[in-house]
């Protein structure tokens, strides 16, 4: 017999806080069983992936490095899903505020001052905001739908991005390598914890999460994303605009992706090069609902994926895994939380077991 | 008594803290209309939801034709020959009607046309089968509800609350439809509140307050007052009399408003004018589907005029057409829409948070942020005041009751003291004794001086409290009526537009 969903009466704070810890540990297991399939030794896989990270201060530096971009993408992308605005083209948004970023060192190489690379930062975040510009602007006008729109704006970018690369900013002295001039001292961010490669961008994460939290949980802004997404009748009645509700949530995702990925090329990269994202932008969407959506468990669930980043890393090396290996196991966590948050809401029955049983249990 | 049909014992459900069935015994015989009675929150649409198989009973045995069964899916029920039409409707409004009872029932559209047809006619349930459904009245969409039921041939067929959003006409129609299926063989059991139906049409009824049992009558035989008492345990309140005030400054006025709705289903309106002063009441009387649903988001301002063509709408002396809802509550406006879910109320959120929908402009916001001490004590006073029965201010809204979260939705406009309060279906699906502290509430606050409209399909209602009435047919509305001077035939005649022209000065 077919188990059947029962709508909660209320959702589920206990399940809401399981699911994403069901889902993790539900993707360890068919994927460590997947590599003992692909004749991988599943220890030491687990260990390279899931342990290694945290085990030295150097690679837990370089964890923290990658949360640093997923954490701020994921912020700001999840004000927009809760208001059922869908921008999956955070990837685009990230790859803009990098080209954006980069005008400075790549017109003013000589400039010197320490203004320059929170300038930088600055110009990111408003090539990410005028990247997601356009997809507001149509799906205000002609209700085009913003994820698609969004997702093809992404692959535009790379071919802006490429286009750069291999024309107008290309390094003369680059033997004829796609990439920019390297930075110089002035435009990159300045180091955070000594010794490692984590800079003051990581500041700026911790800043957003806590701005999302104050803006969504607190003000009567967010609260109106959150009507808007879960009865749009209902914004409409109490008189909240749909299109600053779409419009505005749709450039706090572009300003934050964009910041992430001017970071990234002041930071880490230092030259814009054409692999400066490893899959931010969609990993972000990943980080935003493994953690709920909620600006708290997002700071969990983007440590969570960084460290997945850098064990996929290690793991290449010492277990001889491919490279797919990364991007199958977010999958298979992204796939089992969407089927594990159903049960925040719904509950499962099973025809039979009500009625009699559960009557005497009761009694 | 023949064996009975259908029969429950010891039905017991619990829903958390709150016990909704107590011990539940029914017997419905075969080809009988059987009357559930009670007020909102009483455990009917539970006790329904059990024999339909929604919910399975925490105790408690279903005997049908004497032998136990057990439900464990609506679909088990339908087997059995039980069908059922819930008050919240389970349409798909991107579907035409035939395609949505092509869902469940087997056979080609052409032919499920005709006989959609052929029950719209008998049965006086008549809808174009072709329609989409979201172009559809709520009215339209209950009949297409209860045919897409009778199609499936049930020998049970459970009605809740069928009557709220019928006009006085169609109710007639819908009973001999009942009567008919009694006649035919079927048993139904009718969910209602309303005492001169249940008396005009049950044979036998089942008393429920606070989730028992509290009386199996006959209905023809006891009278108003005695049912009344069994449902609610006091005495019913006693009616309204609104007497006549002297006329105040206009509050709202429709100056020959237009409106050509996108949907080419819906009903256009044309040249709607009326006016409306502080301390009285105007109702605007009608069968569902003739624009009202559209006439209330103008005057919402959920639909929104060209700036041009602001004056269309004007309240409190100036056109407001062009405004949003929320600037036009700055102006001291407060609306309670037809639908609660989705609509006046975020289901998923609690009550704080949805009293924060409409009332944010009662203290509750401190630079932009939520002042959650207000907001919680504005729910708890309307909670109060509007005896709203629920756990708290931290229940969400979709787990209230349709008749406590009406409360709900009607205290939250009414806190927001208004100067022009506009109440769409005030008390539909509201148990009496709401309705009736509804009703004077808004007689109430008319003496207070507000500014009233109420539009409503319920002519009884309407009498009751307006003190003008306004009769909408096919997009047009009538001259103004004097309720205390103008008979009840005379508006039903408006409302079938039978009104010769001329006939009313």
């Amino acid at each position: 017999m077919m188990p059947m969903l029962i709508r909660r009466d209320r959702a589920s704070t206990k399940a809401a806080v399981l699911a994403p810890v069901v889902a993790v540990l539900a993707a360890i297991v068919v994927n460590l069983l997947l590599f003992m399939v692909m004749g991988k030794d599943p220890v030491a896989v687990f260990y390279a992936m899931l342990l290694e990270p945290f085990l030295s201060w150097s690679s837990f530096s370089e964890v923290l490095l990658k949360m640093g971009p997923l954490l701020l993408i994921a912020q700001g992308l999840a004000i927009g899903f809760r208001a059922k605005v869908f921008n999956i083209g955070a990837e685009g948004q990230f790859i803009l505020g990098a080209i954006f970023a980069s005008i400075i060192p790549v017109y003013f190489p000589q400039a010197t001052g320490g203004w320059i690379w929170p300038a930088m930062l600055m110009l990111g975040a408003l090539g990410g905001m005028l990247w997601a510009v356009v997809p507001a602007f149509w799906r205000v006008r002609l209700n085009a739908n913003e994820i698609l729109v969004t997702l093809m704006m992404s692959l535009i970018a790379v071919q802006v991005l490429n286009y750069l690369l291999l024309g107008p900013w290309k390094d003369p002295a680059g033997f004829n390598f796609p990439q920019s001039v390297m930075f110089q001292y002035d435009a990159m961010v300045p180091i955070l914890l000594p010794g490692t490669r984590v800079n003051v961008s990581l500041l700026l994460a911790f800043a957003a999460a806590i701005l999302a939290w104050a803006y969504m949980q607190r003000s009567f802004g967010g609260y109106q994303f959150l009507v808007g997404g879960l009865a749009p009748r209902a914004a409409a009645y109490a008189g909240f605009s749909e299109a600053k509700a779409i419009t505005l949530s749709l450039l706090i995702g572009g300003f934050a992706a964009g910041l992430a990925g001017a970071a990234e090329v002041a930071g880490p990269i230092g030259q814009l090069q054409r692999s400066i994202s490893t899959g931010y932008g969609y990993a972000a969407i990943i980080v935003a609902y493994l953690g709920g959506l909620h600006p708290l468990g997002i700071v969990a669930s983007s440590l969570l994926m960084a460290a997945l980043y850098i064990g996929g890393d290690n793991a290449m090396v010492s277990a001889d895994l491919p490279v797919a290996a990364v991007r199958v196991f977010q999958g298979t966590v992204l796939v089992f939380y969407l089927a594990a948050v159903t049960f925040v809401r719904f509950r499962l029955e099973w025809p039979g077991s009500s009625g009699a049983e559960r009557g005497s249990k009761g009694a | 008594m023949p064996a009975p049909l259908l029969s429950l014992r010891g039905m017991t459900k619990s829903y958390g803290q709150i016990r909704a069935n107590r011990g539940i015994d029914l017997d419905v015989a075969p080809g009988s209309i059987h009357a559930i009675l009670g007020e909102n929150g009483a455990g009917k649409s539970t006790l329904m939801k059990l024999i339909y198989g929604v919910e399975t009973p925490d105790e408690g045995q279903i005997l049908w034709h004497g032998a136990p069964v057990r439900l464990s899916s609506p679909a088990d029920a339908r087997r059995l020959g039980v069908g059922m039409v819930f008050q919240h409707f389970s349409l798909f409004e991107t579907l035409t009607v035939v395609e949505n009872i092509s869902l469940i029932v087997p056979g080609a559209k052409s032919a499920l046309a005709d006989r959609i047809r052929a029950l719209g006619h008998d049965f006086g349930l008549e809808v174009d089968p072709f329609a989409h459904v979201h172009a559809l009245s709520v009215g339209e969409r209950q009949r297409v509800e209860i045919i897409r039921c009778l199609m499936t041939d049930p020998k049970l067929l459970i009605l809740d609350e069928p009557t709220s959003v019928l006009p006085p006409q169609a109710v007639g129609l819908l009973f001999d439809t009942l009567r008919r299926l009694r006649d035919g063989g079927v048993s139904i059991l009718f969910i209602s509140h309303k005492l001169d139906e249940i008396q005009a049409i049950c044979d036998r009824a089942t008393v429920l307050r606070a989730g028992q049992v509290t009386g199996h009558v006959d209905p023809r035989d006891h009278d108003a007052h005695a049912l009344a008492l069994m449902m609610i345990g006091r005495d019913m309140p006693p009616p309204l009399h609104a007497d006549p005030r002297p006329a105040g400054k206009v509050m709202l006025e429709l100056c020959g408003l237009d409106y050509q709705p996108d949907d080419p289903f819906a009903t256009p309106l044309s040249g709607l004018t009326l006016t409306l002063r502080a301390g009285e009441v105007l109702g605007i009387a009608g069968i569902s589907g003739n624009g009202q649903a559209d006439l209330s988001r103008l005057i919402s301002g959920e639909v929104r005029l060209p700036a041009a063509r602001r004056d269309e709408v004007r309240m409190m002396g100036q056109g407001v057409g062009h405004l949003n809802p929320a600037e036009r509550r700055t102006l001291g406006f407060a609306f309670v829409p037809e639908d609660r879910l989705g609509r006046g109320a975020v289901p998923e959120m609690t009550l704080s948070d949805n009293s924060l929908l409409t009332a944010h402009g009662q203290g509750m916001l401190k630079r932009g942020f939520i002042d959650r001490r207000a907001e919680v004590a504005f729910t708890e006073a309307c909670i109060r005041d509007f005896d709203v029965r629920t756990p708290g201010p931290e229940a969400e809204a979709g787990a209230l009751s349709g008749g406590n979260l009406q409360k709900f939705i009607v205290g939250r406009e009414m806190s927001l003291k208004p100067d022009l309060l506009f109440v769409a279906q005030p008390t539909w699906g509201v148990d009496i004794g709401a309705a009736t502290a509804i009703r004077q509430r808004l007689v109430a606050l008319r003496n207070a001086g507000v500014a009233v409209l109420v539009i409503s399909e319920e002519l009884e209602e309407l009498f009751e409290i307006c003190d003008r009435i306004q009769v909408i047919h096919k997009g047009h509305l009538s001259p103004s009526l004097d309720a205390r001077s103008t008979r009840a035939e005379d508006v039903g005649r408006w409302m079938i537009g039978a009104q010769a022209e001329g006939a009313v000065a």
